[in-house]
């Protein structure tokens, strides 16, 4: 046959057609579709036997219990332990989110050590032969206490073996991460002589005068108070929020009552003076369980007279009449303080007026109070023996001078470090642990931090993950996370009542981890000596058996709960030289009198005020945001990479900005680019950026998102006890 | 369905409840909003007056499960491929993934933005698909997915119930993983005809009107759109109320009875 044009078309046109009107394309378009859907890509979910494990959070200091569903060997939810009594059944943002952080890519798989900048994987041999080389060296060199430790908590197994190890090695300069809680210890301690653990009981309080506070948004214990909040409605209680900015709390409360930041004590004081002026103050408790109150009151009728108050605040004398009326008529009234969620001390003052008020309505250790919960009574080591360069470290000042001044309240001022480590011709510090906190992220003036932490000549991180902290150590030794280890968790914060957790493994360490427990216990080993004497253990399994008798039930239970422990005013509960609450005594009159604490920068030149807030969508505590938590943040506080700050649309416009415009935030500290996001709940004059952003690393789905606060403030320290008082910061905020 | 918003604090553990369970995946970017993809998403409400009298209210949104008159639901009735479908039997409007071909008109169709495309497959870093849940499958790129009530766990619930020789589902042992999760206790959920759960207590749903609620603090989101749905705010507050709904500006006060 001759192939021909016409024969050729006619072909090939027929053949298509043909084709065309075959199944055959669309079948194969089909196929296509399917087998690129079904593509590896898209992962399939292995099955496996679904089994439960009780455990205790840890991911910040709340004593959540926790349900862990897993799956076969993989962990795959979550949820609040039912029965709990901090949380029963309920959990946060973050709990829910942990699994992120155990599979998540921002674990640290290996000991690490940083040469020349790069980080190079080490055996844990090398590393704690490395850490036990430079401690016998400044041993021998007669600079023990030049060896300092930051924790997160000075209670609690871990917290307790690293200071153990400190002392017989010869350091008194162990730390502690600042909180509200130093404030309120030493405002328990001044007032009612107790060194304990301060308790709010909110589901049975009436009425919630809060000074600030995030109650829902992460202060204390989150998913306790927010629980205890639900409660506290159902049972028809009122609460009022003072702050200058309509924080989730205030837009919760049944009144928001807007005051110039800062200026919380004040208000605290002109409530407390219209109580004892028209007399509403609780009788009973005042002349029965209490001293100094004369001299107190002297000290609030002359200096804060609700006028006065007035002035400084900026609220009417009518607000600050009607709330005191109301608080102090209410049956079980209760002031809280500390801004936001507690994460900066603040002034002493501020807190001692808040719990003074306490005081007055008589709502001390009782139901619906403020409770003074003992501390945990479990760890009982005998006395180690101490060598004599041990001795001799420890007689050695601290570091933040903490003991050697007569007005220094705290027991660790850890935001004087940087400065005294920066100021030297030699850091005064050789060698750092960092266990279970981010310093380098989450304390004031970031920069001044870092430069501190470049002198240290070995800084020595415990972390897990691959933080601010961690990225700036030299050595990183990775402890297990929460859902892989044994540990006791202390207490619950903020829970009226002692109670002690167990945080247990729920699946095998994935990496080449090791807990820190057991890390210190071979590096004691290693020193050999005294030290070594003072760690008799094996393990930590071992030790914290020993410890905790009650293991075995703990590890069924998952906490133990003193329910019959009640506090009362009876003999006993105030420890004080009078046995009674002290409204005042010689240690109270001592301390510097209230005064606002200012904010730092030119106020003609920075003509705003930067002040943070939190969310519980933002974690900015020890752990960064896992991705869920990023993926959960409103788009009004992240657009993009770039953080949205409130402003009052009456502020912007007379600074020339607009909504979601771009804007340069600066600060005496720091600036930098932020978008601006009109905001009616906020006082003209004042900007809001959230904390927890703008975290650096490599960590695609948080770090580079927004700003630091923490980068942009600077600490001021409060005359009372050297802790860091800053609320806010002046600043600018001008076009691009 | 029943959301307390005066209990609602707005912490969004909901929203992170509900990722963990339903395996929602997560970008690198997932700021905009439009096109994140969350089955549930708390909205900020304000009143919209000055400083001071600023007031906000947080407002969860999972999907509403229309009924509509008869089981049409808006984004039933438009789905060509029936990947999309109400069930009579529990009042949940269904998604089939793999029947879903994508075309959008669901989306289109739905007043409430609760129905999201997947733009990309999802993606877990390495090591992080571990944490999937199998109970719920993964999706692909190209298909719309939404909030299911996690009907896996409705059906884990009937299975349990069968096997202990029971028809009835006891109402503890079907919640959805934001009930479960919810700190603040605002979310109620069972089944809204049954006397004796909760959900039916606090909203008592009036079926000759389509299921309006005869609480006075109770409202559905667009109610007068005639969606039906199985979703009931409560507040106490008359502007949040108002929120829920679109008003000529001159109507005046409307009281949802």
């Amino acid at each position: 046959m001759k192939i021909d044009r016409r024969s050729f078309l006619s072909f090939v046109i027929g053949g298509a057609a043909g084709t065309a009107l075959s199944p055959l394309p669309w079948k194969l378009i089909d196929d296509s579709s399917i087998w690129s859907q079904n593509w590896a890509w898209t992962p399939v979910p292995e099955k496996g036997e679904i089994t439960y494990v009780n455990s205790t959070c840890t991911l910040c200091p709340g004593g959540c219990g926790i349900t862990v569903r897993k799956v076969g060997d993989r962990v795959v939810k979550i949820d609040g332990m039912k029965g709990h009594p901090v949380n029963d059944g309920g959990i946060c943002d973050l709990g829910a989110a942990g699994i992120q952080l155990l599979y998540g890519p921002t674990r640290v798989k290996t000991p690490k050590k940083k040469i020349n900048g790069r980080w190079h994987n080490i055996s844990w041999e090398a590393a704690l032969s490395e850490i036990t080389e430079n401690l016998q060296d400044l041993r021998t060199n007669g600079l023990p206490h030049s060896v300092a430790c930051i924790c997160d908590s000075d209670r609690g197994t871990v917290p307790e073996l690293l200071n153990r190890f400190l002392t017989v090695y010869g350091s008194p300069n162990f730390f502690q991460t600042p909180s509200i809680e130093d404030n309120y210890e030493l405002a328990l301690y001044l007032t009612q002589g107790v060194r304990a653990i301060p308790g709010f009981d909110v589901p049975h309080s009436d009425f919630i005068l809060s000074f600030g506070s995030g109650l829902i948004e992460g202060w204390q214990s989150p998913v306790y108070m927010i629980k205890g909040k639900s409660a506290f409605k159902q049972n028809g209680g009122r609460m009022q929020q003072i702050e200058p900015r309509l924080s989730k709390t205030a837009a919760k409360s049944d009144k928001w009552i807007a005051i110039k930041p800062g200026t919380e004590g004040a208000m605290a004081l002109g409530i407390a003076n219209v109580i004892i002026n028209e007399g509403l103050y609780n009788r009973d408790f005042v002349e029965n369980y209490s001293s100094g109150f004369a001299e107190w009151k002297k000290l609030v009728i002359d200096g804060f007279s609700p006028s006065i108050v007035s002035k400084i605040t900026g609220s009417e004398v009518a607000t600050i009449a009607s709330l005191a009326r109301e608080f102090a008529r209410a049956r079980r009234p209760l002031a809280i303080c500390g801004r936001g969620a507690g994460k900066t001390p603040g002034s002493l003052q501020d807190f001692l007026a808040v719990h003074m008020l306490n005081a007055l309505v008589g709502n001390i250790n009782r139901a619906g109070g403020m409770v003074a919960v003992t501390e945990p009574d479990y760890i009982n080591w005998p006395e180690a023996e101490m060598d004599d360069i041990a001795s001799r470290g420890m007689q050695q000042t601290r570091i933040d001078a903490v003991g050697s001044t007569e007005n220094t309240q705290a027991r660790y001022v850890l935001n004087r470090l940087p400065e005294i480590v920066n100021d030297a011709a030699e850091s005064p510090i050789r060698l750092l642990f960092v266990s279970g906190c981010n310093p380098v992220y989450a304390m004031a003036d970031t920069q001044a931090v870092v430069k501190a932490f470049e002198r240290i000549p070995l800084v020595v991180s415990f972390s897990s993950y691959m933080d601010e902290t961690a990225a700036q150590a030299d050595l990183i030794l990775p402890n297990h996370i929460y859902l892989e280890r044994y540990e006791d968790v202390p207490f619950a914060r903020g829970f009226p009542k002692p109670i002690v957790g167990l945080t247990q493994p729920v699946i095998e360490p994935l990496y080449d981890t090791q807990h820190t427990g057991d890390v210190i216990i071979q590096l004691a080993k290693e020193m050999g000596g005294t030290v070594a004497e003072a760690f008799p253990w094996d393990n930590y399994q071992g030790y914290l058996e020993e410890t905790l008798e009650e293991l075995a039930s703990l590890l069924e239970k998952g906490f133990r709960l003193n329910d019959e422990y009640s506090s009362s005013n009876g003999s006993g509960a105030f420890e004080t030289e009078s046995s009674k609450f002290e409204f005042s005594n010689s240690e109270i009159k001592a301390l510097p009198p209230y005064t606002p604490v200012p904010a730092q920068g030119d106020e003609s030149f920075y003509q705003l005020l930067l002040v943070p807030y939190d969310s519980m969508r933002l974690a900015s505590g020890y752990v960064g945001s896992p991705p869920f938590l990023v993926k959960a943040l409103e788009d009004t506080i992240l657009k993009g990479n770039d953080v949205l700050v409130e402003v009052n649309p009456a502020t912007a416009k007379k600074l020339g900005l607009s909504n979601g415009q771009y804007a340069t935030l600066s600060t005496p500290t720091g600036s930098g680019r932020v978008k601006v996001y009109f905001f009616d709940g906020i006082m003209p004059g004042v900007v809001a950026i959230p904390r927890g952003l703008g975290h650096t690393g490599e960590n695609k789905f948080l770090a580079g998102k927004g700003l630091n606060y923490n980068a942009l403030c600077a600490p001021v320290e409060d005359p009372a006890t050297g802790l860091d008082a800053a609320w806010g910061i002046r600043a600018k905020l001008a076009k691009v | 369905m029943v959301i307390d918003l005066d209990k609602c604090v707005g912490c969004g553990t909901c929203m992170v409840a509900c990722m963990a369970e339903n395996n929602v995946p997560f970008r690198e970017d997932d700021t905009d909003k439009l096109i994140s993809v969350a089955w549930m998403r708390v909205y900020r409400l304000t009143n919209r007056k000055p400083y001071p009298d600023t007031e906000e209210c947080f407002l969860p949104r999972p999907c509403q499960q229309c009924e509509g008159h008869a089981g049409h639901s808006p984004c039933v009735s438009v789905c060509p491929a029936t990947a999309t479908d109400y069930d009579m039997d529990t009042g949940i409007v269904s998604q089939i993934y793999t029947r879903c071909f994508g075309c959008r008109y669901c989306m289109a169709a739905c007043p409430y933005h609760v129905r999201q495309f997947n733009w990309w497959d999802p993606v877990w870093p390495d090591g992080m698909e571990r944490s999937l849940n199998p109970n719920v499958s993964v999706r692909m790129r190209g298909i719309v997915e939404k909030c299911s009530f996690c009907i896996h766990r409705y059906q884990l619930a009937k299975e349990e119930a069968y096997a202990e020789g029971r028809r009835e589902i006891e109402e503890h042992a079907y919640q959805t993983a934001c009930t479960q999760a919810c700190p603040a206790g605002a979310i109620t959920f069972g089944d809204l005809n049954n006397p004796k759960h909760a959900v039916h207590q606090m909203v008592r749903p009036d079926l000759k009107h389509g299921g309006k609620s005869k609480n006075p603090k109770a409202f559905r989101l667009l109610e007068r759109l005639g969606t039906n749905t199985k979703v009931y705010y409560l507040s106490s507050r008359e502007w949040v109320r108002r929120a829920g709904d679109n008003y000529l500006k001159n109507e005046g006060k409307v009281k949802h009875t």
